[in-house]
């Protein structure tokens, strides 16, 4: 069974003069522990996948099933719920909480959101800090790391609550190529160890190349799905 | 909850310059206001102090009507036999009263054989009076408050315009309730500075010497003076009192006895409630600091923190609990003024006590400022002060729980 089964999905957005048509007639399923990317040039719509697939936007019109659940129809308070069970995110700009250590911000999902208790708490942060080799900077805070250090703390927060899901915009974005290509590797490990699907968005072709699916969007229509081994859909 | 204040603490120690100057002014307003209560209180409680502890007693009877004519000083309003002993009974009973005092209150003529003057009268039992107002000792200015019969004790205003000091002979003229003058020569025994203001002038005389001079055959009482154990329980005893006082019938089935507290009685209570009201106006003051600063601060950090915001909403915490998370910051922010404003405003009471300040009440001269600060008074006023941050922090924090976390994280 999908993971994600999205049909007809259009987004339009109202500007003040002129409305835009984000997506239009989108159709797509992902299965379980798939690493995914959507590609495509600015404005084709990447994001705004994610943004649907992960619960902070509604389709405009059309169905989109995640976890077997019609998030559309989910309320504001349904979605923050939803997210916190099911997915995991990455951002662009890392976006971990300043004031928080490393130890801390993967702990923070674990806390505020779902509530574990203290002992498995622990172990899962000291697990997560072991499986992106960050157990020595636990202690540090946000502007004592590095890019793609931070990046790797990213990943781990949003493994640390097992959910089924992570969605990546453009996690590369920010990183220099090499660390860019560590965190992927990074991804697909993590998809490897717990079977956890990995959606990334990204515009940088090599990039692209780490990922098994890759659904290719043009003007906010899919355009073509490439499996790994050249197959094309 | 513990990771909500460390958050919120952390949040507060990120923005440390613009936290402590927040923490400051709070701080600076529960100081001040600390500060103000104590001193105006312990200025409200000296001048109380000095009213009921020198003049008026607690409390007061009368016989029904004399209060609204107590101008004239009518002793056709006194209270005698029957009613007398009904009184005493009843204030024997209660438990709440220290002392009481039996005194005729009359009006009458002063000469030192050269000069006349009026003057009003207070004739008491000095051990019983002393018992209920037991500073009037400390009013005297010249003299003895030895206040046997054949003697008196007058007045500072008549002392000085009539040039009479103690051991000087006077005589005083009254009129008795039948409407006949006699008259009866004393020996001034001592001073008084008035506790009315400048134009007092209340002497006393023994309770002998009034019987005397107003040719009263049988036992008569203008007022009872009544002391308490307990001054704070004088709203809830005088209601009790009042109350049993309204059994207390006539003939024609009326009240005999009426009840009326220092503070109808003197007008001095319209000083302290002016003292009330500046307090209450100073705690708005503190209220409008706290609520603007906090609220500003607040308003400033959500706007800042946006992105943030959009974070923590996208990886699934609840509206709620963003909403919490800021309004603990706003607590954490009150709590930490108020505290350090308590210690602060604590230090300079005792400050203030420890230099000796002295001030001038009415007639009474150099009294010791002793500001004090009740437990109750630090913590309605951190109360107000918490309550207040958290109140000031809702509006941010419900903006903060509101926002759409897709247009959050894309702020720049």
């Amino acid at each position: 069974m999908s993971l994600i089964k999205a049909q007809n999905i259009t987004k339009d957005y109202q500007t003040e003069e002129v409305v835009v048509h984000a997506l239009r007639d989108v159709d797509f399923e992902i299965e379980p522990a798939s690493f995914v990317s959507f590609v495509g040039p600015s404005g084709s719509g990447k994001t705004t996948i994610l943004n649907l697939i992960g619960c902070l936007d509604k389709p405009s019109s059309g169905q989109l099933r995640v976890a077997d659940t019609d998030v559309g129809s989910l309320g504001r308070k349904e979605s923050a719920a939803f997210r916190g069970k099911y997915l995991g995110f990455i951002f662009q700009d890392f976006n971990l909480i300043p004031v928080l250590t490393v130890y801390e911000n993967i702990e923070y999902p674990l806390i505020m959101v779902q509530n574990i208790a203290p002992q498995e708490r622990k172990d899962r942060i000291s697990r997560m800090l072991d499986e992106v080799e960050m157990a020595n900077q636990a202690h540090k805070y946000p502007h004592q790391i590095s890019g793609g250090q931070k990046q790797r703390v990213a990943v781990a927060r949003a493994l640390v609550t097992n959910p089924a899901l992570v969605l990546a915009d453009e996690p590369t974005a920010n990183l220099d190529s090499q660390t860019a290509y560590a965190v992927i590797g990074l991804m697909k490990k993590m998809r490897d160890d717990f079977g956890t699907t990995f959606i990334f968005s990204t515009h940088d072709t090599k990039i692209v190349g780490e990922a098994e699916v890759i659904f290719r969007l043009e003007d906010g229509r899919l355009t073509a799905k490439e499996t790994k081994g050249g197959a094309k859909s | 909850m513990m990771n909500l204040f460390k958050i919120a603490l952390r949040n507060l120690i990120r923005y440390k310059r613009r936290t402590l100057l927040t923490a400051s002014l709070i701080t600076i307003g529960v100081v001040f206001v600390l500060v103000f209560v104590s001193v105006t209180g312990s200025f409200k409680a000296m001048m109380i102090g000095q009213i009921t502890d020198s003049m008026l007693g607690h409390m007061q009877v009368h016989r029904k009507g004399f209060v609204a004519s107590i101008e004239t000083l009518p002793l056709n309003l006194n209270l005698k036999g029957g009613a007398i002993a009904r009184l005493e009974k009843l204030l024997d009973a209660q438990p709440e009263i220290a002392a009481y005092s039996p005194r005729v209150k009359f009006g009458g003529m002063f000469s030192n054989f050269t000069e006349t003057s009026s003057i009003r009268l207070t004739a008491i039992d000095p051990e019983r009076e002393f018992r209920v107002i037991p500073l009037l000792p400390n009013r005297l200015t010249q003299g003895s408050h030895d206040l046997q019969p054949g003697v008196i004790l007058i007045p500072e205003l008549l002392a000085r315009g009539m040039k009479v000091k103690p051991g000087d002979a006077v005589v005083i003229v009254a009129t008795n309730a039948d409407g006949s003058v006699n008259g009866k020569q004393l020996v001034v025994a001592g001073v008084l500075e008035s506790a009315t203001g400048p134009g007092g002038k209340d002497g006393y005389v023994h309770m002998d010497d009034a019987r005397e001079l107003l040719r009263m055959e049988d036992a008569q009482v203008s007022e009872y003076a009544i002391r308490l154990k307990d001054f704070g329980n004088l709203a809830a005893f005088s209601k009790k009192l009042d109350a049993l006082l309204a059994e207390e019938l006539n003939q024609q089935g009326k009240p005999v006895f009426e009840l009326h507290t220092w503070e109808k009685l003197s007008p001095f209570f319209n000083i302290a409630r002016m003292i009330d009201i500046m307090t209450f106006f100073i705690k708005v003051m503190l209220i409008a600091i706290v609520l603007i600063s906090i609220m500003n601060v607040m308003i400033m950090a959500v706007y800042e923190r946006i992105r943030e915001i959009g974070t923590i909403a996208a990886i699934g915490t609840l509206p709620g609990k963003i909403r919490s998370m800021f309004i603990v910051e706003g607590f954490c922010m009150g709590v930490v003024g108020a505290i350090i404003g308590d210690l602060i405003g604590i230090a300079v009471v005792v400050i203030i006590n420890l230099l000796g300040l002295h001030f001038d009440f009415g007639q009474q001269k150099g009294m010791l400022l002793k500001a004090s600060l009740m437990p109750s008074d630090v913590l309605i006023i951190s109360v107000i002060v918490i309550i207040v941050a958290v109140v000031a922090s809702l509006q941010p924090a419900v903006k903060a729980s509101k926002m759409e976390p897709i247009e959050a994280l894309r702020h720049v």
